[in-house]
Parts: C-alpha cells; sequence; structure tokens
C-alpha cells in the first residue's frame, strides 16, 4: 500500500495570539498565514484583535493597522492602495482579489488572509509568480508591425480600438490564475486565464501583424486548451474583467480560422 | 557588525527604477548595444506610472490645430517661469515623436473618428499662446499610465533587458564626485549586491509619502533623492509639492483632471462654479496650483461641502453616458470603490492632495545631474530621469499630462546621452571598500536598532507636520514650526526600533529604510519652503503673495545631511536650445 504524506512545511500550526490592548468594544479577530524561510519552523496562522474604529473600509487597511499599531513583522506587498497596479493580490476570506478594494464587511466572521493559492510562498502573504511572469514573456507581449513608417501613427477604427476594452485593463495581479484548479495542476504547463488573457489582447489588435503566428503559438493541448471552462478566473478578477471569454474567443478563432 | 557576503555586477548602465522612465530609458541603451540592468524595488507594472489616468501631452494636433511652441508656451507659463526653457523646448519639440514611437509599440489609445490618437483637454493646455482651449492630452481612456507601462515592460522584454526585481537599492558608490555604481538589496533572498557601472540613470519616482494624505503610491518614496543627497549631492526646487485639485476627500485616490477636460466642473456649498471667479476663462481648467488655492479659499471661507464644510463636490453627472463609460470608465469604478458615489448620479467629494513633486534631482536636458561648484556642473556617471530629476521642466508648477510626457522623452534622451559617453564594454576601475563599507554600516545599524520609536509612529508623525505646516498656502510662522518639528522627527530616528531582523523580505527593514529616505526629503522640502520668500506656481506664501522675479527666479538647491541643510541657488536658464523658437519673458499669471 502507498503510503502518501506530506512534506513537513504544508502543515500549518496555530502561532501567536495578538490581544487587543486599546480595550474597544469593536474588535476584529485577523487570522493571517505566517511562513519565514529564514527559520526551520513550518507556517502557522497569528491571530489578531483588531480595532475597528477609525479603520478605513478595506482590508489593506486592516493589514497596515496591523503592521503599524501591531506587529511590524507581518509581509505582504502593496503599493498604490486603489487597485491600478496588482501588488496586493491575496486569499481573503476563501476569495482572491486586491486587499486594497476588497471592503472588510463582506466578509463574515473571522478574517483569514492567505497568500493566493498553490503559489510556492517566499515569506508571509508574498507569493512567488516567477513562474507566470516567465509565461507572460512567453507570448511576446509587445505589437508587431514592420510594415508602417516611423513618423506616422498606425491608424486604428473606433470599432477596431473596442475590441481592446476588457482585454488591456488586466493588471497582472494573478488573482485569476491561482484560483483555476486546472492551473494548479499544470501551472507550468498551462499558460492561466491571466496569460491567455494577454495572448488574446494581442491576438486581436487590428495593429498586429502576427495574428496567425500568435494563434498558432497558443494551440496547444496544454498550454491552450487545459481550460475546462470552469470559470474561477472571470469570478476572481478584480477589475471585473473576462478572461474565461477571452479564452472561449482563441478557441474559436482556432475552430473556426485556417492556421 | 555581521560581514556580509557582496555579489558583484558589471554592467555598462544600471537602470534604478522600472517605472515608465526606467522604461524608456532601458530600452534605448539595450538598442544602443549597452549592458544594462534595470533594477527595481517592485515587479515594473507595479510601478506608480500604472496610476497615472488622463493622458500624455503631445502637439500632434489631431483635433485641432497644434503646434509645438503653444505646447511650450503653455508649460513655461504653467511653471510660472521657473522652468528651464532650453529644457521644455527639448520636451515640447520631442513630444510628437515620443508619443508615435509609444503608438507604435503598441499602446491601446482612444481613437478619433479617422482612427487617429484621441485627444482631451487639460488644465492650462492652449492654443496660440493662451488664446482658447486646444485638445493636446493623448489618451488611453482614463487609463493611459497603465497601458504606456504594460506596454513598455513588454518592450523591455523584447530588448531582453535584464531585470533585478525586488532589489532596493541602498546607495550610490561615489568615487572622487564621480558615481561608479550603486548598492542594492535583494529581497527575495536577502543578499547584498554591488554594481558596477559607469553610469547610473536614477528613476525612482516621486517622494509623496512624506505627505499624510498623498494619491501616491505607499512606494512613493523617493530613494534616489536621498541617495543623492547621502552621496553630498543637492535636490533641487523641492518646496514645489503639486495639490491636485481632485482626490477622493478622505481616502485621497485621484481623479483625473481629465474629468474636467471631458466637462467635469466642481461646485461648493452653495452650488456655484467658483472657477468662473478665479479664473475667468480656463475656469475649472486653470492650472492645478491655481484650482487647488481656489478650493483652498472656498473651504477657509466656510463655503466647503461636507458635515466638516472641509470639502467640495465634483460634478459630472451632467455628462453623457457614453463620454462616461468610454471616457471615464476607471474613475467611475474608483469613486463606487473609495467613495461610494455613483457618477451617473451624485457629485464625487474631491479635496486637494499631494500628487506630484515638481523638485528632485537638477539635470541638463540630456538627463546629466547637475551640481554647483562655483558654477553649473555635471556629475560623470550619474543621470535622473522622470518624477524624480529636475530637468526643470516643470518649473513651480507642472501641467496635467506633462509629466507622461517628461518620462518617455527624458527617458530616451538619456539613453541616447548614455550611448554617447560610454563605450560597450569599457573595464571598471578599482574602487576602495570604504564606499561599501559605509552603506552596509547605516544598513546594519538600521537592521539591528533596538529603540524605542516604532517606524511607523515616526513617520505619521513627519506626515502629519508636513501636511500641516507645508500645505497648499504657507507662512513663516508655519513654516518655522515645520522646520522645527520634521528636525525632532529626524532625530526620533536615533531611537528607532526594527523588530523583524532577517534578511528575505524584511519589509519592517525596508519600511525603516524608506522612512530614512523620506525624512531627509521633508526636511530638504520644509526648509527650502521656508527660504523662499516669495509666491510662484505650487509654493503660495500668504506673507509674500508676489512673485518675486529679481530675488527669486532662481532654482533652489539644498544639501542636506539629514539634520543639517544647506541652502543655494542657481539662475533659471533665460534661453532657448535653438532659433526655433524666442524665449518666453516673464508675465503676470492669469487664466
Amino acid at each position: 500500500m502507498v503510503q502518501l504524506s506530506l512534506p513537513k512545511n504544508s502543515e500549518i500550526k496555530k502561532g501567536k495570539y495578538f490581544k487587543d490592548k486599546t480595550g474597544s468594544k469593536n474588535l476584529r479577530k485577523v487570522n493571517i498565514y505566517r511562513w519565514d524561510p529564514s527559520t526551520d519552523e513550518g507556517p502557522r496562522i497569528d491571530t489578531y484583535e483588531v480595532n475597528m474604529d477609525n479603520c478605513p473600509s478595506k482590508v489593506l487597511d486592516i493589514l497596515n493597522k496591523i503592521k503599524n499599531e501591531i506587529d511590524s513583522t507581518i509581509t505582504y506587498r502593496r503599493s498604490c492602495a486603489h487597485g491600478v497596479c496588482g501588488s496586493c493580490a491575496m486569499n481573503m476570506g476563501g476569495k482572491n482579489g486586491l486587499a486594497c478594494t476588497t471592503p472588510h464587511a463582506e466578509i463574515e466572521g473571522d478574517i483569514d488572509i492567505y497568500p493566493l493559492p498553490h503559489l510556492k510562498v517566499k515569506k508571509d502573504l508574498i507569493g512567488d509568480l516567477d513562474g507566470l511572469y516567465k509565461q507572460y514573456q512567453s507570448i511576446e507581449p509587445w505589437l508587431k508591425n514592420n510594415s508602417t513608417k516611423e513618423t506616422t501613427e498606425i491608424y486604428q477604427s473606433k470599432e477596431d480600438r473596442a475590441k481592446l476594452d476588457g482585454a488591456y485593463e488586466c493588471i497582472m495581479c494573478a488573482c485569476c490564475s491561482t484560483s483555476c484548479p486546472s492551473y494548479w495542476w499544470n501551472g507550468d504547463k498551462y499558460l492561466g486565464p491571466a496569460v491567455l488573457l494577454q495572448a488574446y489582447r494581442w491576438i486581436i489588435d487590428s495593429r498586429d501583424e502576427e495574428r496567425k503566428a500568435r494563434l498558432k503559438k497558443v494551440a496547444d493541448e496544454l498550454k491552450l486548451y487545459r481550460c475546462h471552462t470552469i470559470l474561477n478566473c472571470t469570478n476572481a478578477c478584480p477589475k471585473g474583467l473576462n478572461p474565461a471569454k477571452a479564452i472561449a474567443e482563441i478557441k474559436k478563432m482556432l475552430a473556426t480560422a485556417n492556421v | 557588525m555581521k560581514a556580509y557576503n557582496i555579489i558583484d555586477h558589471e554592467y555598462d548602465v544600471v537602470v534604478l527604477g522600472a517605472g515608465g522612465s526606467g522604461l524608456r530609458a532601458a530600452v534605448g541603451l539595450s538598442e544602443a548595444g549597452l549592458k544594462t540592468a534595470c533594477i527595481s524595488k517592485v515587479f515594473p507594472t507595479r510601478s506608480h506610472t500604472s496610476a497615472a489616468q488622463g493622458g500624455i501631452s503631445a502637439a500632434l494636433g489631431n483635433m485641432g490645430e497644434d503646434d509645438w511652441r503653444w505646447h511650450m508656451y503653455d508649460t513655461v507659463k504653467g511653471a510660472d517661469w521657473l522652468g528651464d526653457q532650453d529644457s521644455i523646448e527639448y520636451l515640447c519639440k520631442e513630444a510628437p515623436k515620443a508619443v508615435l514611437e509609444l503608438e507604435k509599440y503598441g499602446v491601446p489609445f482612444s481613437r478619433t473618428e479617422e482612427g487617429k490618437i484621441y485627444q482631451r483637454p487639460f488644465g492650462g493646455m492652449t492654443k496660440n499662446y493662451g488664446n482658447g482651449i486646444v485638445q493636446r492630452t493623448c489618451a488611453a481612456a482614463d487609463r493611459t499610465g497603465h497601458a504606456i507601462l504594460h506596454t513598455l515592460y513588454g518592450q523591455a522584454l523584447k530588448h531582453n533587458t535584464e531585470f533585478f526585481i525586488e532589489y532596493f537599492a541602498l546607495d550610490l558608490l561615489m568615487k572622487d564626485g564621480e558615481c561608479k555604481g550603486l548598492i542594492a538589496w535583494n529581497l527575495n533572498d536577502g543578499t547584498i549586491h554591488r554594481f558596477r557601472a559607469h553610469t547610473v540613470i536614477i528613476a525612482t519616482g516621486g517622494y509623496g509619502k512624506v505627505y499624510y494624505s498623498a494619491t501616491s503610491a505607499h512606494t512613493c518614496t523617493g530613494d534616489g533623492n536621498a541617495m543623492v543627497l547621502r552621496a553630498g549631492l543637492p535636490l533641487q526646487d523641492m518646496e514645489f509639492v503639486q495639490f491636485h485639485p481632485t482626490g477622493i476627500y478622505g481616502h485621497g485616490t485621484l481623479i483625473s483632471e481629465g474629468v474636467r477636460g471631458e466637462g467635469g466642473y466642481l461646485v461648493n456649498s452653495k452650488g456655484e462654479r467658483f472657477m468662473e471667479r478665479y479664473a475667468p476663462n480656463a475656469k475649472d481648467l486653470a492650472s492645478r496650483d491655481v484650482v487647488s488655492r481656489s478650493m483652498s479659499i472656498e473651504i477657509n471661507e466656510g463655503r466647503g461641502v461636507g458635515k466638516d464644510q472641509d470639502h467640495v463636490h465634483l460634478h459630472l453627472s451632467h455628462l453623457d453616458k457614453s463620454v462616461i463609460e468610454n471616457r471615464l470608465p476607471g474613475i467611475t469604478e474608483a469613486a463606487r470603490l473609495f467613495a461610494n458615489v455613483d457618477v451617473t448620479k451624485d457629485p464625487i467629494p474631491v479635496v486637494p492632495t499631494v500628487h506630484y513633486n515638481m523638485g528632485g534631482i537638477p539635470t541638463n536636458y540630456k538627463a546629466e545631474v547637475l551640481t554647483m561648484n562655483g558654477s553649473e556642473k555635471t556629475v560623470p556617471g550619474l543621470m535622473a530621469i522622470g518624477e524624480a530629476a529636475c530637468v526643470s521642466v516643470h518649473g513651480a508648477n507642472r501641467l496635467g499630462s506633462n509629466s507622461l510626457i517628461d518620462l518617455v522623452v527624458f527617458g530616451r534622451a538619456a539613453a541616447k546621452r548614455a550611448a554617447e559617453l560610454v563605450k560597450p564594454g569599457t573595464p571598471h576601475e578599482e574602487i576602495s571598500e570604504t564606499e561599501t563599507q559605509k552603506c552596509l554600516d547605516r544598513f546594519d545599524k538600521l537592521r539591528n536598532a533596538q529603540g524605542d520609536n516604532s517606524t511607523a509612529e515616526l513617520r505619521l508623525s513627519m506626515q502629519k507636520t508636513m501636511q500641516s505646516k507645508c500645505a497648499v498656502f504657507r507662512t513663516e510662522k508655519n513654516l518655522k514650526q515645520g522646520v522645527d518639528e520634521i528636525g525632532k522627527t529626524y532625530e526620533g530616528m536615533d531611537s528607532i526600533s526594527v523588530k523583524d531582523k532577517s534578511l528575505v523580505f524584511n519589509t519592517d527593514l525596508v519600511e525603516t529604510l524608506e522612512f530614512d529616505n523620506l525624512i531627509r526629503q521633508a526636511v530638504a522640502t520644509v526648509d527650502s519652503a521656508y527660504h523662499r520668500k516669495e509666491s510662484r506656481g505650487a509654493h503660495a506664501r500668504e506673507d509674500y503673495p508676489k512673485r518675486d522675479d529679481e530675488k527669486f527666479m532662481q532654482h533652489t538647491l539644498v544639501w542636506c545631511d539629514g539634520k543639517n541643510t544647506k541652502i543655494s541657488y542657481r539662475p533659471v536658464h533665460q534661453s532657448t536650445l535653438t532659433n526655433e523658437v524666442q524665449y518666453f519673458p516673464p508675465q503676470e499669471r492669469v487664466y
């Protein structure tokens, strides 16, 4: 009989408990995944009692409050704080999202905060996105057009430009890809929704001259067809984009075009 | 001190920062065949360029006649005659080329009926030298910065730029007044890296986070500016801090000037379009400093809206639904998320919010860093671009949409200049270990700091002081208090505490190093403001309400070793670059 066992650091232990010191009656319990690679200890969940008086409305505000007032060692990425840079993507209350745009009022009970699922963790809430960035590079995200002169712009009709709406706005936060079971299983080979949405953005840009080559490049059992239309990606996107539809469009183009 | 293991690298050029200007420079350097490293504390598309909304200015003339000279006049006037006109000429003349280049790179600009790049009106942008509004600001909906940043990152990938991502830069390596490289800390594995380079290009952005309420990202801490100060070099015009008229009240999120460009307007508690009184011609599209001051006066005189009458309303519900949907989708989302407002029905509560630093590292129009040693001199091996630099094209006040164009024009200029100065593969001369040691001593001291003051407390105290003592309106008394209070906060560094002692992604230490950078710039800013006894652009002194061209048509230069500052002045360049345009002599500035 095969014995299955999990690696040592996949067992999450109960960690420290930070009791409220402000005496506030308006408290919320926040459970945060902690793991420090510079120690031999496995991951743990630390719990913080947070005084919600004067705490602004988003999950990032809670994290900042904890870091500034309770425990300066908690580690997470954050930058713009209004949903355009994509740094603070994490899993909150069981859902992927941006901490800076997710209202904590929408999470019932204790607030559980984990890194994005199925990524290697670098520390605490910081996931390793290097693989996803390499995949992004692999779709060659730049315009390929050699036929126009340097001094004139490439004209694009309003209608052609409108096709890019819903595709170019992606902030590469990885909320979609890390919510996709297919990407969990085959993240090294399947490009995943974030990168396929970007591939689509260049495929449908009327100014690009390499449409066919781009389509050919993604037409692969693993790169593209591991999408099984689970639609977690569309559900997870904090910008309201629809990567599942973009993937379906690519499949449709491949099915109907002579590539 | 524990010995740190140092990993050495050699490059022709090192670019520090991967926002719009850093990426544009990196692309140009790679094209020129120079071995280039691009170092950034965040993944490139996380840079704050992504937050730019309204657009990028260039006299393309896609939507009516335009001329780069008109653009130049507007920029000179917007700058309240503190800009160097040779640099402004270069910016405005190169702008159309730079935008067309971006379009070729793939930026998804919005389009006109004919399929050309769409351009919208923006504050202070006029035709025929101040006679009527022109549509000069090229836009990709209201996500222009995001579109440009992602496109430039794609170009950098195309050119195989070598990135060092999530590396935090500590200090420059200087030898006899020349820059020889820099030292950075790799957050991913905790190692220390020494980059040797013939030219270092600083592209680290602004330092909005010295203020409590700013549209700036958490990462806008002006790290490059502080490295320059620590290298014994001056910063320029640091008193000129732009307050954007429309930050969301209570949260600080930017609401693009594009809203007013598309027809939105500001209203006080009496329901009055008050900008008509302050700027009869340009109204809501006057220059940002003018609009911010007008709003502050309305609020100070009791005509603000809300419970505390401390903000005003931005109306856009009268705009055509398709305009809101197609051209302002981003701010529609931001208003919903951060002000709980449906912009098709209700106004957005807004207040002037710190947005941009006109000041920074002094450079000429080729992006070479300047210092004063008797006269104006370049610093060999050092360049600066983007918001970190003070070229100075924005002078005392930047026009909206002139920052994105600044990034790409001077990013490109820096790459061109570096290609002239550096021969690929030139060997690096030896430098002594003392510079490295000095840098690591500071790093190690902060890492092991066990005092009583938390970084967050000191940062908050600095931010509150700057917010109340160095704001839209300034006085001698306020500024003196500001100088004293910021000085005290700086002293608090002696007893700072860092709890996390590790080296991998130690963001406790990152924030402390960032605070060390911020507080030096706060000292430089408030002291520069104290010494400028006139009102010009964004620097409005209630006790000196007039511009004083005789004494102060000069750039402030400030040296600062933390506590002590030295202030000096450098004359504004009063000539153009070529004969294609005449120098614009100072006039009274009315909108």
